[in-house]
């Protein structure tokens, strides 16, 4: 068997392996689904009378301004998830017996990316659905929902390299947790609630600089229309570094070899 | 599978250290293929290090010699040293989340199995191993005895020709032990060749066909189980007596013995046999000495154990001559 056809096959039944999981055990996943549900209804019911009024609109306007930053962070939401259960599975003693096997070794890593950016995106749908069920309106061509689905896929497929990374580091459920924590927080200092330039100046540059804000900037264009300009081809950039860097940082700690 | 040697298992000078602290201090083992091989020796001896090492988990530091695993250079192609080997480790390697059947699916997927033959080989080794009832329940469920034979059955699925198996018996009940060394036993008639760890020396005696004693990072002693026991000096009758008085006479009628006067005990040299044992009695009848307590020690693997690997507990039980037992540390 060539090499490619064997990581195929190990990833695919690594990947069955992560969905078994996840099916017998979706505590965890509907748990993390609940924070940007929350955050959704939060921003739109209750602050969203407020808000919109910085926005210079008016509630409906002010849910299809936070809609896309949501999605976005459901899918930070979701990696932390992926973090806490890479490092529950790093102590299980089946780990240590896939590594004295000829598989594909990162098939172990791939089979979480793959089976945690499917949920994600199952997530992602979840939370539209609920945003067009509270009166989310996007009037874009069926080439502008696949360019957004792309976006999300490649940004889920980013965040979830580096939230395997971080599971590996952690020794713990909690740690990971934690360490994952800024995967949740970056989107909090973003364009996701409010515009950069309402933010004090000295801070405009860490909102701006930071891979949520392209994402988001790009995923209003395509759903809402309007200039996507230069951020389109930053997201691509933000999400192909951040996936090469959480793949080789993540390979290289799973071959390191144990204590 | 065949080296030059004809061994499955082959290493030179391993060695080991995590900072300062030796693990393995250049220890070097040959395994004929089909035998069962027994590293034995106290916890924290070093024994799951180099089962790590030889099962690819884990590298030898630089200065180690060449290791073999299977025909196989460890260090240059572990991919074609894991193809040959299956390996049961001391935490139990299943996966608890899924069922006992979907664990042996996962192991003929990961093999390359097709379909239909791996779910023959998953319902044959479950049967094998009497897991059948419990086939569909998660793993996590499983008593520790259900999860080693889970653990056993797939480490066979791949049908490695070179087992490793480290403290395969550690926390089991007897019953549960004795149906593990079965097990084992049964492998090594298939032609497998299995690397034991254990602490427990009965078991060494009990399966292999070749024991190392591992003590502080070196191999102690190694040998057959009768070889080991010829390490050390014979048995003896150990006579035990309450009354001082019958003690000290028994002294004088028995000038051989080695006493000891805190325990009131005296220790006769004797292989065991009726006629010796009769000749002591003779002789204590004779001087009209009736000891309390008589009992009769073989050699066993315990006392080369406890002479090879430090301090002895308790001195006066284990008749070892003083210069076999290491100073305290």
């Amino acid at each position: 068997m060539s090499s490619m056809s064997l990581a195929v096959r190990d990833s695919s039944t690594m990947l069955r392996r992560n969905l078994l999981h996840a099916r017998r055990y979706p505590s965890l996943t509907l748990n993390l689904l609940l924070t940007p549900v929350m955050l959704l209804l939060l921003f739109v019911y209750i602050f969203g009378g407020t808000m919109s009024a910085g926005i210079g609109g008016n509630r409906s306007a002010y849910i299809a301004y936070v809609v896309p930053g949501l999605l976005l962070m459901t899918i930070g939401s979701t990696v932390v998830g992926t973090a806490i259960s890479v490092s529950n599975d790093m102590t299980e003693g089946i780990i240590a017996r896939f590594r004295t096997m000829a598989i594909h070794r990162p098939s172990v890593l791939i089979g979480h990316v793959v089976g945690s950016v499917l949920q994600s995106i199952v997530s992602v749908v979840l939370v539209g659905a609920i945003a067009v069920a509270i009166g989310f309106r996007s009037h874009a061509t069926a080439l502008g929902w696949m360019a957004a689905l792309g976006v999300l896929v490649l940004f889920a497929l980013a965040f979830t390299w580096i939230a395997v990374g971080m599971g590996l580091i952690s020794p713990s459920a909690e740690a990971a947790s934690n360490n994952a924590m800024p995967l949740i927080l970056l989107p909090l200092i973003s364009s996701a609630f409010t515009p950069i330039h309402s933010m004090p100046g000295w801070f405009q540059p860490i909102a701006e600089y930071q891979p949520f804000t392209p994402a988001i900037e790009t995923l209003r264009g395509l759903l809402l229309g309007g200039a996507i300009g230069h951020n389109g081809w930053l997201t691509v950039a933000w999400c192909l570094g951040l996936t090469a860097l959480g793949y080789f940082w993540s390979t290289s700690k799973f071959n390191a070899d144990q204590k | 599978m065949t080296t030059p040697t004809g061994a499955a298992i082959s290493a030179r000078g391993l060695r080991k250290s995590y900072g300062d602290k030796t693990v393995l201090d250049g220890i070097d083992l040959t395994v004929p293929e089909g035998t069962i091989f027994s590293l034995l020796g106290p916890n924290g001896a070093g024994k799951t290090t180099a089962v790590k090492i030889l099962s690819t988990l884990i590298s030898a530091d630089p200065g180690s010699g060449e290791v073999r695993i299977g025909g196989h250079d460890l260090a240059a192609d572990p991919q074609a040293v894991r193809a040959a080997i299956g390996v049961t480790g001391q935490f139990s390697a299943v996966d608890g989340l899924i069922t006992g059947e979907e664990n042996m699916l996962l192991m003929a997927d990961l093999h390359h199995l097709p379909k239909r033959e791996g779910r023959r080989t998953a319902a044959e080794l479950l049967a094998r191993f009497d897991l059948v009832e419990a086939a569909k329940k998660p793993a996590s469920t499983y008593s520790g005895g259900m999860k080693r034979r889970l653990d056993i059955a797939m480490t066979l699925v791949g049908d490695p020709r070179i087992i490793f198996l480290d403290e395969p018996t550690t926390g089991l009940d007897p019953r549960a032990r004795h149906t593990m060394w079965q097990i084992i036993r049964e492998l090594v008639t298939g032609g497998v060749t299995v690397f034991l760890t254990t602490q427990y020396l009965d078991e060494a005696d009990e399966l292999a066909d070749r024991i190392a004693v591992l003590h502080d990072g070196k191999i102690a002693a190694e040998g057959t189980a009768e070889q080991l026991k010829r390490l050390i000096p014979g048995g003896h009758v150990r006579l035990r007596f309450t009354d001082p008085a019958t003690y000290q006479s028994a002294a004088g009628a028995l000038p051989e013995a080695t006493p000891d006067d805190a325990a009131l005990t005296l220790q006769i040299p004797s292989e065991g046999s009726q006629r010796a044992l009769r000749a002591i009695l003779d002789r204590l009848d004779s001087a009209g000495i009736e000891a309390d307590e008589l009992t009769v020690h073989t050699p066993d693997l315990d006392d080369v154990f406890f002479a090879l690997t430090g301090p002895v507990p308790q001195a006066g039980e284990s008749g070892l001559p003083s210069e076999l037992q290491e100073p305290a540390r």
